[in-house]
């Protein structure tokens, strides 16, 4: 089986760019899950239902969703080994951009759109940096200078991508996309011993254990002030 | 990759200008640390640092290296020159062989496409856009000036086959019209950037009706403006040889001059349209029906003469648009 981790800020077409994906993988004769990682909320898995494929959800509540996805991921790939599917994609919403769930070995996939800005690459961390494919969305919204633009940014900070454009609404180059998705050379059948590809902050404060009370004494952990000049 | 670390900065960036960007875009900040060796750049962070900005200190110099190649790669190159584009027969939707034998596209032509909805316009564009080498759902190949092409134009940004005029006019930047097109030039690495500037501009207002100045906002331009100042920038600074038209709106624009400047630019236009008038103009269209390529017709020379009876149509329709637009009271039809 090909586990292939997908990855991007909230809204930029994740979902979308997955379910037109697998409409083609599925006409090649594979079998497709998905696994959702959120934060506080998702009707993904029930658009994923809709359309016919086995998903599994989890949501992280409290936690980075992508720490969270880091401590699922052996488990939810076990479940997807033991049911001979063929490919199981990740979804999972970036929202720190700072961590990013790729892992060395595994096809990362980061998804990011037209509309963010075209400085956004900039302010994305490993989770665009570090990806083998970028698909870039929303490019019907645009002009051509902006998607030009937008995608020499996306080629600044990550070289060596593929880099892809794709509309999530009529599933214009999904595809494409989907003939790069899944490589014999790439089947595993057990994440042990797999790392990730960047390491995710180390930030575990009092507040991230759900401390909600302010002041320095209720600090604890890995506490970093700000200089604030007078 | 070693020599890359073992290079000062201010060398490299001597010999490649072009990494001040990969630079800042990546948010090194090598003022003061020229004289650096990469390698030594790089050991000057510490591990906090490494954390907090998420520097992949392993990966920097492979990604230099990457991005060093493609830029030499593009700047080097003479622009490629596309003179045709071959697309050889697949299949339609029931799996019967597409009938012809090959279809050419010649540099300087208008091809139209014409077919119902779900026919497979768009899976045809996306073939081509795509260089279909047999393994799309049409099973057509596509040849770049009668040969296999190279993968560069599946896989390389800067390199693309098609560019795309949206049927969406919408701006997202806030930005001036010069300012916007010279983000675009600076992206192309454009030289002689002023004057491809003052040309883009120039053309525009040449096809728009109402003219607009360099520093007029992007997002207050006109429907009719916005699609002209993006005609106008795709036919002059995008380097792709293919352009793809889903359909030109009728409305603020000249839109015979619009198609023959992207033609004086020695594009390719592929233009999926309903519009009799557009399709007309066309050198030959295309018609699709059930997911395969069903006639390919050469304009005749009655259509061409009907042409002009219906632009004649078309510009007697826009003059009583124009009159209701500015409160004017219709009173008869003004057959001249
Ligand atoms: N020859 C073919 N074999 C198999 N599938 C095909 C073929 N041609 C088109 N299709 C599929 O048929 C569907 C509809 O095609 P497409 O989207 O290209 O239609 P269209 O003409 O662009 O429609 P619209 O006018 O609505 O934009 C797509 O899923 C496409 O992949
Ligand atoms: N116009 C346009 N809208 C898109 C495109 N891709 C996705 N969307 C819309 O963007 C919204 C968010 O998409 P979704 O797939 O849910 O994003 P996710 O949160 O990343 O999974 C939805 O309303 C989609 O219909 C695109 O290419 N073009
Ligand atoms: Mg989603
Ligand atoms: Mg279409
Ligand atoms: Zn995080
Ligand atoms: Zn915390």
């Amino acid at each position: 089986m090909n586990l292939v981790t997908i990855s991007g800020p909230p809204s930029s077409g994740k979902t979308s760019v997955i379910l037109k994906t697998i409409v083609s993988l599925k006409k090649q004769g594979l079998k497709v899950a998905v696994a959702k990682f959120d934060c506080l909320y998702t009707d993904d898995d029930v658009l994923y239902k809709k359309a016919g494929i086995p998903v599994r959800k989890g949501l992280s509540g409290a936690l980075c969703p992508d720490h969270y996805f880091v401590s699922n991921v052996e488990e939810i790939t076990n479940w997807a080994l033991k049911n001979e599917f063929d490919i199981l994609i990740s979804e999972s919403a970036g929202l720190c951009n700072r961590c990013s769930p790729y892992i060395k070995g595994i096809k990362a996939v980061c998804v990011i759109d037209n509309l963010s800005g075209i400085n956004t690459p900039k302010k994305i961390g490993p989770m665009l940096k570090t990806a083998d494919i970028v698909v870039i969305t929303k490019g019907d919204i645009v002009s051509q200078a902006e998607r030009e633009v937008f995608a020499s940014r996306v080629n600044t900070v990550n070289p060596s991508a593929i880099i892809m454009h794709i509309n999530g609404l009529t599933g214009q180059g999904s595809f494409e996309l989907s003939t790069l998705l899944y490589e014999e050379a790439l089947n595993i059948d057990s994440l042990k011993g797999m790392e990730l590809r960047f390491p995710m902050p180390a930030a575990l404060c009092s507040y991230c254990l759900g401390e909600t009370r302010i002041g320095e004494s209720y600090q604890m952990g890995n506490v970093r002030k700000m200089k604030v000049e007078d | 990759m070693a020599e890359i670390n073992n290079r000062k900065i201010s060398d490299l960036i001597s010999e490649f200008p072009f990494l001040t960007s990969f630079f800042s875009d990546n948010g090194f900040e090598i003022s003061g640390k020229e004289e650096l060796t990469l390698s030594e750049y790089l050991a000057q962070f510490d591990e906090d640092e490494i954390e907090d900005k998420a520097i992949d200190i392993d990966n920097v110099a492979f990604q230099i290296n990457e991005f060093i190649k493609q830029m030499i790669a593009f700047l080097g190159k003479e622009d490629d020159v596309v003179q045709t584009v071959t697309i050889l027969p697949g299949y339609d939707k029931s799996g019967v062989a597409e009938d012809f034998e090959k279809l050419v596209i010649e540099q300087g032509q208008i091809i139209c496409i014409v077919g119902p909805t779900g026919s497979g316009k768009s899976r045809l564009l996306g073939d081509i856009e795509w260089v279909a080498q047999g393994d799309t759902p049409t099973g057509r190949s596509v040849l770049i000036n009668g040969e296999i092409p190279d993968k560069k134009w599946r896989f390389s940004s800067a390199d693309k086959l098609v560019a795309q005029l949206s049927q969406n006019m919408n701006f997202v930047m806030d930005l001036s019209v010069y300012e916007f097109v010279e983000l675009h030039a600076e992206s192309r690495m454009v030289q002689n950037r002023d004057q491809v500037i003052e040309k883009i501009i120039n053309k525009a207002n040449s096809l728009a009706g109402e003219v607009f100045t360099p520093d007029t906002p992007i997002t207050s331009l006109s429907g009719g403006q916005s699609r002209a100042l993006m005609i106008a920038d795709t036919a002059i600074l995008s380097k792709s040889p293919i352009i793809l038209i889903d359909e030109i709106e009728n409305a603020g624009i000249d839109r015979k001059k619009a198609l023959s400047l992207l033609l004086s630019e020695d594009k390719i236009v592929l233009m999926a349209t309903h519009d009799p008038v557009l399709a007309l103009m066309g050198d030959r269209r295309i018609v699709i029906k059930n997911g395969g390529i069903y006639k390919v017709i050469d304009t005749t020379d009655e259509e061409r003469k009907i042409l002009s009876t219906l632009e004649k149509m078309d510009r007697t329709l826009l003059a009583y648009r124009t009159k209701l637009r500015q409160g004017e009271i219709i009173t008869k039809i003004d057959n001249t």
